[in-house]
C-alpha cells in the first residue's frame, strides 16, 4: 500500500558545498501524526521545504522517491507544484508574524488562498474564512477578518496561519516548530486544536520539532535526524520504550522530566556539537560525540532492524550496546 | 540565613501616548513585587510573555529605574551605588548570546571589558583573570581569540557567563539563559551554571518559561502573572503541591516526554491576560475555571504560610 507522502533517498545540498540532507527516508500515513525530530541544522526544515518545493535558490534536491499521494513531486513543473502547493497539502511556520502579510488585513490573506486554488467568489472565500477561523476557536471571526497581524496575539496569528493552511480541505499539513515561540499554556492549546482537526478532517500532519514532550504526547510514529541523515525511526512508544541509536538516548537523557527531576545531579546532556558534513563524508556523523564509537564507526555504516517498524543507523546491533562501555 | 538580595514592593508603570486628546494609556508591567533570595540559592520565576519577567530583571540589573520600591544586596540599597559598584554586585545572562555579545570583538576583549570599565586593574591583572575564568566556563585560550560569529550557539553562552563572572559578582541574573539553544547544549549550560553556583557561592536570580528547567535548577519559584507573584514556595512544594489555580494550568500545560498521555485541557480560555488592561478583583479571574464572584470585585492579598510558601488566591 503506497502511503500519503513517500520519501525515498532524498537529497539537499546548498551550492554544491554544504549537503542539508543526505539520504533521508520517511513515510506519511493518510491521517497519522509524523513527527520529524532533531536539533537546529539536522535538516529537518530542509527536508519539509524539499517536500513543499520551497528550497531558496541554490538549493539543489533530488530523491529517488518524493511522492504525494501517488504523483511524483520531482517531476511537475512549478505551476503543476503551486496548484498543489496550499491546496492539497500545506505548510505552518514558526514564527506567524513573519510568515503574514503585515500590510493586508486576515481576511485578504485568508481569501486569497481560495480564490486562488478555487477560484471561489470573495464572499464565499470570506465566509471559509469565517467558518474555518471559528473552527480553530477564534472568538469574533467577523471582527477578526478586518484586523491586521501585528493587532493580534502570537497564539491568535498561529491560530489565523492554521485556519489559512486549513481553507481548501489539504490532505497534508506540514508544520515546522508551529508551537516553538508560544507560552506553555497557548502550546498546549494550539496542540489540542491540531489533533482534534486531524481527527474530524483526517489530516496527515508531519510535525517538525526538538521539542521530545511534544513528540511523546502527539505523534503516532517518529523520525529522528542527526547532520542530514535519518538516524532512527520508530513508533513513538517504542522509540520511548527502547530508543537504539546514541543519538537518541542522547536526546531523552539531556530533558529534564518535571516530578523525576534530580537536583543533586547533573543533567545527561551529549558532549560537543553538530559537525559541519561537506559532501565525500563518510561513517557515522555522531561519532565525534559518541561514547560508544570506535574504529568501524568511520566506514559504512548498516541500517538495523530493532523491531518490524523501528530502524537505527549504528554499527551496534541491539544487544551490543550493554558490552560496549561508554568510554 | 541572610539574605543576598531583598526586593521590596518593586513597581514599574509605563506610560505610551495614545492620541492627542485621549489620555495616556497606563501599563502597570511589574506591580508590587516582593521577595528575598538567601545567599547561594537560587530563585525561579516562571510565568507567561507578558507577565513582567524580564521588568523586574531589567530594574534589579539597573538598567531600568523603577516607579517604586527598593532592592537591598547585601544591605545596601542597589539605587543608590553608581555603575561600577554595582556591576560588581550583580551582572546578567541573557537569553540571546547571539544578540548580548559585540560581533567586532573577540571573545577575550568582550569578557575583559568590565574588568576595564571599573578602571582600578592592572593589565596584567586583567589578562589572567580573563584566562582564569575562560578555562573555568570550558573555553580554550584558542576560542578566547575568536571572534562570537566563529563559536557555536553553547560556546557563545560560555562566553556571556565568562563575562558576567569576570568581576566575581554575589548575584547573578540568568534571563531564559537557554533558550536559544538546543537541548544537548542547553543541558551543558545548566550543568555550567550549577557547578560555577557551588563552587563560587554565587546567587542566581533564574527567569524561564521552561518548567522543567526551572524544577531542575530553582531551589525556590515564584509564578507571575500580570505584573504580580501569585505564588511562591520552595521547589519540591510548588511543584508537587500548587496552591494557585495559574499555577496548577501551567503545570498541566508542561508536556513531559511521556508517551499515550495526549494533549491536556487546561482550561484557560481564550481571554489572553492584558498588561494594558489588568482586569478588577483577582487579575486571573477571567481565565480562572474556579472563580467566585468575590474574585471579580476583591483583589486577593498575598496568604503567607511559612513554611508553605505565599499564595495569592481567594480559594487557595
Amino acid at each position: 500500500m503506497s502511503a500519503l507522502l513517500e520519501i525515498e533517498d532524498l537529497q539537499v545540498s546548498f551550492g554544491g558545498r554544504t549537503a542539508a540532507v543526505r539520504g533521508a527516508s520517511l513515510r506519511v500515513e493518510k491521517g497519522e501524526t509524523h513527527c520529524l525530530v532533531g536539533e537546529s541544522g539536522c535538516g529537518k526544515s530542509v527536508t519539509a521545504l524539499a517536500i513543499m518545493g520551497l528550497l531558496a535558490r541554490g538549493g539543489h534536491c533530488s530523491a529517488k522517491r518524493l511522492s504525494f499521494a501517488g504523483a511524483d513531486l520531482l517531476s511537475l513543473s512549478d505551476r503543476e507544484m503551486s496548484r498543489i502547493r496550499g491546496n492539497r497539502m500545506s505548510m505552518i511556520f514558526q514564527e506567524p508574524m513573519t510568515s503574514l502579510n503585515p500590510a493586508f488585513t486576515v481576511g485578504s490573506q485568508m481569501a486569497e488562498v481560495l480564490r486562488r486554488h478555487r477560484g471561489a467568489s470573495r464572499t464565499a472565500a470570506l465566509d471559509r474564512a469565517v467558518e474555518l477561523m471559528g473552527r480553530v476557536g477564534i472568538t469574533a471571526p467577523e471582527m477578526r477578518l478586518g484586523q491586521f497581524p501585528h493587532q493580534l496575539s502570537g497564539g491568535l496569528r498561529q491560530r489565523v496561519m492554521i485556519a489559512m493552511a486549513l481553507m481548501c480541505d489539504p490532505e497534508l499539513l506540514v508544520a515546522d516548530e508551529p508551537t516553538t515561540a508560544l507560552d506553555v499554556t497557548v502550546q498546549a492549546q494550539i496542540l489540542r486544536l491540531l489533533a482534534t482537526l486531524q481527527r474530524e478532517l483526517g489530516l496527515a500532519i508531519l510535525l517538525i520539532t526538538h521539542d521530545l514532550g511534544i513528540v511523546a504526547r502527539v505523534a503516532d510514529r517518529v523520525t529522528v535526524m542527526y547532520a542530514g541523515e535519518v538516524v532512527e525511526a520508530a513508533s513513538t512508544a517504542e522509540l520511548f520504550r527502547s530508543p537504539q541509536h546514541p543519538y537518541t538516548r542522547g536526546l531523552l537523557s539531556c530533558v529534564p522530566a518535571p516530578g523525576r527531576v534530580r537536583r543533586d545531579r547533573p543533567l545527561g546532556s551529549i558532549p560537543g556539537t553538530v559537525p559541519a558534513i561537506s559532501p565525500g563524508f563518510t561513517g557515522c556523523a555522531f561519532r565525534s560525540r559518541c561514547a560508544h564509537a570506535d574504529a568501524t564507526c568511520a566506514g559504512k555504516i548498516p541500517r538495523r532492524q530493532a523491531s518490524a517498524a523501528h530502524d537505527y543507523l549504528c554499527r551496534l546491533a541491539p544487544a551490543e550496546f550493554a558490552e560496549s562501555q561508554p568510554a | 540565613m541572610s539574605a543576598a538580595i531583598e526586593v521590596v514592593n518593586l513597581r514599574r508603570e509605563f506610560r505610551s501616548r495614545t492620541g492627542l486628546l485621549t489620555s495616556d494609556k497606563r501599563v502597570m508591567a511589574v506591580d508590587g513585587v516582593t521577595f528575598s533570595i538567601p545567599a547561594g540559592g537560587v530563585l525561579g520565576i516562571v510565568g507567561e510573555s507578558g507577565c513582567g519577567k524580564s521588568t523586574l530583571a531589567r530594574m534589579i540589573l539597573g538598567l531600568l529605574p523603577p516607579t517604586a520600591g527598593t532592592v537591598l544586596v547585601d544591605g545596601k540599597q542597589l539605587f543608590d551605588l553608581d555603575r561600577k559598584a554595582r556591576a560588581r554586585l550583580i551582572q546578567p545572562v541573557f537569553q540571546d548570546p547571539f544578540a548580548s555579545l559585540n560581533p567586532r570583538r573577540r571573545v577575550a576583549d568582550i569578557v575583559a571589558l568590565p574588568l576595564l570599565a571599573q578602571e582600578t586593574f592592572a593589565a596584567d591583572e586583567i589578562e589572567r583573570r580573563v584566562a582564569q575564568i575562560l578555562e573555568r566556563v570550558g573555553l580554550s585560550a584558542e576560542i578566547g581569540r575568536r571572534f562570537p560569529s566563529q563559536l557555536s550557539g553553547g560556546q557563545r553562552q560560555r562566553a556571556a557567563i565568562a563575562r558576567a563572572l569576570v568581576l566575581e559578582p554575589r548575584i547573578v541574573i540568568c534571563d531564559e539563559p537557554t533558550s536559544a539553544l538546543d537541548v544537548s547544549v542547553q543541558a551543558q549550560i545548566l550543568n555550567l551554571l550549577a557547578d560555577l553556583r557551588r563552587d563560587l557561592g554565587l546567587t542566581y536570580l533564574f527567569i524561564s518559561h521552561n518548567l522543567a528547567v526551572v524544577e531542575h535548577v530553582a531551589s525556590e519559584v515564584a509564578v507571575m502573572y500580570l505584573g504580580r507573584i501569585v505564588e511562591r514556595n520552595e521547589t519540591d512544594a510548588l511543584f508537587r503541591g500548587p496552591r494557585h489555580p495559574y499555577t496548577k494550568a501551567l503545570l498541566e500545560s508542561v508536556l513531559t516526554p511521556e508517551p499515550g498521555l495526549g494533549v491536556p485541557d487546561v482550561g484557560l480560555g481564550d481571554a489572553m491576560p492584558d498588561p494594558a488592561n489588568i482586569p478588577p478583583g483577582c487579575r486571573f479571574h477571567p481565565r480562572c475555571r474556579i472563580a467566585v464572584e468575590r474574585c471579580r470585585s476583591d483583589p486577593p492579598l498575598p496568604m503567607v504560610r511559612e513554611p508553605e510558601g505565599m499564595v495569592e488566591c481567594h480559594l487557595a
